[in-house]
């Protein structure tokens, strides 16, 4: 088998690193590379002889393919091969949770984007070029394009206007497919069906289709090898859920579909799909040579799934004195074409769709529907974010209607230690939610907005578009608090593997950290190298290439790794430990429960005894592997949303305080608070990155971030039409950090990096709203929406 | 057609370019320098930031035959084999890194922000560090860390004589 030759000191290498145990704001071990430039991401990779992939993908969101011609893409110099479903050996449909999406389109295109023939050539303009040349004959058919159209419900006007009017989809082609447009109906049911309380609040909300927009392009390069098999380099989450797909694809065993990870340019849920993965490796096992696929922009906007866009109807009762009844909330997520994971994200959605909340009745409806609008799944926040936006803004309704604060209205119902979720499920760990509220409140908030000689534009509403000197400027503060499920829940068998490796290197004593885990950027490598520096005591420690010769670390995703995989690395360790302890004790002449391992030493206190870890291990090579689970979580009961689904929370707060040009429709958030508890901040620096990345990408879907779709057709798939938060759009923020350790979790320690970007967006809404006076049940916010235009 | 043109001060040669190709596609895929980064290809992201005599552009808008004869510097020529520049250094301290791949065309537009306010002897204020970097997308930061990275490389290079 041969390597890509772009790797000399890149990704797919293995990483050292100077000192950082837990607790300490130890330096990446990628980051003097990443620096340098020399980081090998996915779209990096070349090989002397290597081709270069292109997809076609379908041009509309709903057709049936007649024919496919490739006579005239194969007949363009410098072409090597036009595949199409007919060229997929094994399974031809393949998927996350539920097998339903086509490798390559077979006779019916669902959404468009979805990818129809393949071309490699040994250029990737000759390849774009081919595919153009690919024809494709489709019988055009009207997309259901509307959630709870699709599944035969009716909207909330119908429901207001005309009870007994739904939409009938009649049509042959109504249901996308043989199951029909369900995805996931989950309910929760507790307490009385029917409650009644002194104040209600109704409210209808939504929000738009989130990219997750990550720099680095979907990317890598399969590599035919000399057994009939494939070795791909790919930038992607989950190494083994790639591999099942791609193995099931090609119709090969495990052992020959080989995956090494490749430098992730992000990642944020959207590389928790494949996208190139089984495309590449056909390229390469039918022409024989390494083929590279890296998409442009605007494919990788078509490329991956995005994030749910959600309408939801909620209805809070609380009694005079603010004591949340009753909620009953009904939650629609449009799951585009295929399922991706649209039942887990239907899971989160309605097992926490009311917020940290203490509440007596609840009744949730959250559903998960087919239609022909771009695929959605995983991002960041998966399933919180959306209802988080719903929830929020009732509780500022309910504190409106009742003439309370906010905030106390809030910390009156906040879920602690020892509350029931509305699953039943007892909180068994600290939530302090109470507190993370309290202390934002307690934090300074910025000058005032600036009027008169003092205005420098670069602080207003519109910046140096000089769209005002103030006037029209209303000042707004809100606050929101959000908590997240950490982990994979319901029941899934959510574990890690780890291998540890001690030995003596040079004369010194080296571990060696073998995971599948996959860094995307967050830093986890950092994590791994601190946990075992922690454990083994020593300075040196590599981080072995991510890759599938190890077993499977799950997903980067669910603010999962550093509790999971890192959960893994300190057992293995604990178990290398073990084992170098026994053989010390006959030399040290102390029992096991006297040393400890401490500075590349063996160290016995009661005998002031210190030996070299070199010493004791001499030319012995002490490797452990196993596997690692959190205790179990469990489904959740079909008809009443119960049970122990979720292994941990997270909790987070923001207090977003705005500037809103009322005139212009325009909005400068002017800072950003948030506290977290984090349980235990493995590495401090790292923690807050997450916090104050995460925060960013909460404000971009409140003020700016949406693929704006029409008739199943997106809009907007470049950095040009979709917005992302730049430096100027983002405010400097206060972070504060809690730690109570929740005593299930290794170190203590709490998934990071989804809650920060649920709160941060509905304190926006909220401080917009408190700015505006305007009802806003919709995000993004746009100018149009504070002006009336 | 043939393109001869210096790259981080060494010249460099290549045949057989095609008309349009980007100065971004003949940097990483035919000189071996893939450190300029391949976001966004449309000028929107920066994170293919390089100098073009001496003028930080986006090298995916460049067309490779523009670089013909002039002087392209790139983040893998910002500091000598074996060193790193004060601006990668300050990155690395501050925790300004996480994915990188805005990194290479940040570290370029933060050199060419803290040389000339350094030429004017001074040190960039921060509305001025934002404007500087307002064309380079980070998805992973929340800028923060960027900016007190920024802020660090100033402060050192404020002291430094070269």
């Amino acid at each position: 088998m041969s390597t890509p030759t772009r790797t000399p000191s890149g990704a797919p290498s293995h990483l050292s690193g100077a000192g950082g145990r837990v607790g300490d704001d130890a330096a990446r071990p990628d980051g003097v590379l990443k620096v340098r430039g020399e980081f090998a991401y996915g779209s990096d990779l070349w090989m002397d002889d290597m081709l270069w992939g292109v997809t076609l993908r379908s041009p509309h969101p709903y057709a049936r393919i007649r024919s496919i011609d490739i006579g005239g893409a194969l007949a363009v110099p410098g072409v090597h091969a036009v595949l199409t479903s007919d060229d997929v050996p094994g399974e031809k449909v393949y998927g996350l949770e539920l097998a339903d999406q086509p490798v390559l389109a077979l006779d019916v295109v669902r959404y468009q984007g979805e990818p129809v023939a393949l071309v490699a050539a040994d250029h990737p303009d000759t390849a774009r070029r081919a595919a153009a040349r690919i024809v494709v004959d489709y019988d055009v058919w009207e997309p259901v394009t509307d959630a709870r159209v699709a599944l035969g419900h009716p909207t909330w006007n119908q429901l207001h206007d005309a009870p007994a009017e739904v939409t009938e989809l009649s049509r042959e082609s109504a249901n996308l497919h043989p199951h029909g447009n369900l995805v996931r109906h989950l309910k929760v049911r507790r307490g009385d069906p029917e409650p009644t309380a002194d104040v209600v609040v109704v409210g209808e909300y939504e929000v738009g289709m989130q990219d997750q927009a990550f720099l680095g392009p979907e990317s890598g390069l399969a590599v035919p090898g000399e057994d009939g098999g494939v070795d791909l380099y790919v930038a992607t989450q989950w190494l083994h859920v790639d591999q099942r797909q791609i193995c099931a694809a090609l119709g090969l065993p495990p052992e020959k579909v080989r995956l090494t990870l490749a430098g992730v340019g992000g990642a944020f849920g959207g590389r928790e799909d494949l996208s190139m993965h089984v495309h590449a490796c056909l390229l390469a096992l039918h022409t024989g040579r390494p083929v590279k696929m890296s998409y442009n922009r605007e494919e990788s906007f078509f490329g991956h799934v995005h994030r749910h866009p959600a309408t939801m109807r909620y209805e809070h009762g609380a009694t005079r004195d603010g004591d949340l009844v009753y909620v009953r909330a009904t939650i629609y997520f449009d799951g585009g074409a295929y399922a991706s994971s649209t039942p887990a994200v239907v899971g989160n959605g309605g097992t926490m769709g009311i917020g940290p909340y203490v509440v007596p009745h609840v009744h949730v409806d959250c559903y998960g529907a087919y239609t022909n609008n771009p695929p959605c799944g995983a991002m960041r926040g998966f399933g919180s974010v959306q209802t988080a936006f719903a929830y929020e803004s009732q509780m500022d309704a309910l504190a409106a209607e009742l003439g309370m604060d906010p905030v106390d209205l809030r910390c009156r119902n906040a879920m602690e230690q020892g509350s029931e979720a509305i699953t039943g499920q007892v909180v068994d760990s600290p939530a302090p939610v109470v507190e993370l509220l309290r202390r934002l409140e307690a934090m300074p908030l910025p000058p005032e907005v600036p009027t008169g000689d003092d205005v420098d534009l670069r602080d207003m509403p519109g910046g140096v578009s000089n769209t005002t000197h103030g006037e029209g400027v209303r000042r707004g503060v809100g606050y929101a608090v959000a908590y997240k499920n950490v982990a994979f829940s319901e029941g899934f068998d959510d574990y890690s593997t780890a291998r540890v490796r001690l030995e003596v290197v040079g004369g010194e004593a080296v571990a060696t950290v073998h995971t599948a885990a996959a860094e995307v950027g967050q830093g986890l490598v950092t994590v791994e190298q601190q946990i075992a520096r922690t454990e083994l005591g020593v300075d040196r420690v590599t981080v072995h290439p991510k890759d599938t010769a190890v077993g499977s670390a799950g997903s980067t995703s669910a603010s999962r790794q550093t509790y999971v995989t890192g959960g893994a690395v300190k057992a293995a360790c604990e178990a290398v430990r073990a084992r170098v302890l026994e053989r010390a004790q006959a030399v040290v002449g102390r029992p096991v429960a006297d040393l400890r391992l401490d500075g590349g030493k063996v160290v016995s206190d009661l005998e002031g005894v210190a030996l070299p870890l070199a010493d004791v291990l001499g030319d012995e090579v002490v490797e452990e592997t196993l596997e690692w689970r959190h205790r179990p979580t469990e489904a959740v009961d079909p008809e009443t949303g119960q049970g122990f689904a979720h292994v941990q929370y997270a909790f987070s707060a923001h207090r977003a305080v705005v500037d809103v040009d009322t005139e212009l429709g325009l909005v400068k958030v002017v800072e950003m608070a948030c506290t977290q508890d984090v349980g235990r901040a493995i590495n401090p620096q790292a923690v807050i990155g997450q916090i104050q990345g995460g925060t960013a990408q909460g404000l971009g879907l409140a003020v700016m971030e949406e693929i704006l779709v029409r008739d199943g057709r997106v809009q907007n798939p470049s950095f040009t039409d979709y917005l992302i938060p730049t430096v100027l759009d983002m405010p400097p923020m206060r972070v504060e950090i809690l730690e109570y350790a929740d005593p299930h979790a290794p170190y203590g320690l709490r998934g990071v990096g989804e809650a920060p970007n649920i709160s941060s967006g509905p304190a926006v809404l909220a401080a917009i709203r408190q700015a505006t006076g305007l009802p806003l049940t919709r995000v993004p916010v746009r100018p149009e929406h504070l002006t009336g235009t | 057609m043939r393109l001869s043109c210096t790259v981080n001060g060494m010249p460099q040669q290549v045949d057989d370019v095609w008309e349009g190709e980007s100065l971004l596609y003949v940097l990483r895929e035919r000189m071996g320098l893939p450190g300029s980064k391949n976001a966004c290809e449309q000028g929107e992201c920066g994170s293919c930031t390089v100098y073009l005599d001496g003028v930080p552009v986006c090298a995916c808008l460049v067309a490779a035959g523009q670089a013909q004869g002039r002087e392209v510097g790139t983040v893998e020529g910002l500091a000598p084999a074996g060193e790193l520049h004060p601006v990668q250094q300050a990155f690395l301290e501050a925790g300004a890194v996480q994915c990188g791949f805005c990194t290479p065309g940040l570290l370029v537009a933060t050199d060419d922000l803290v040389t000339r306010s350094r030429a004017e002897g001074r040190k960039p204020a921060d509305a001025e560090i934002r404007e500087a970097l307002a064309g380079n997308l980070c998805r992973c930061t929340g800028y923060e860390k960027i900016l007190d990275a920024v802020r660090l490389a100033a402060d050192r290079m404020a002291g430094d004589p070269r």
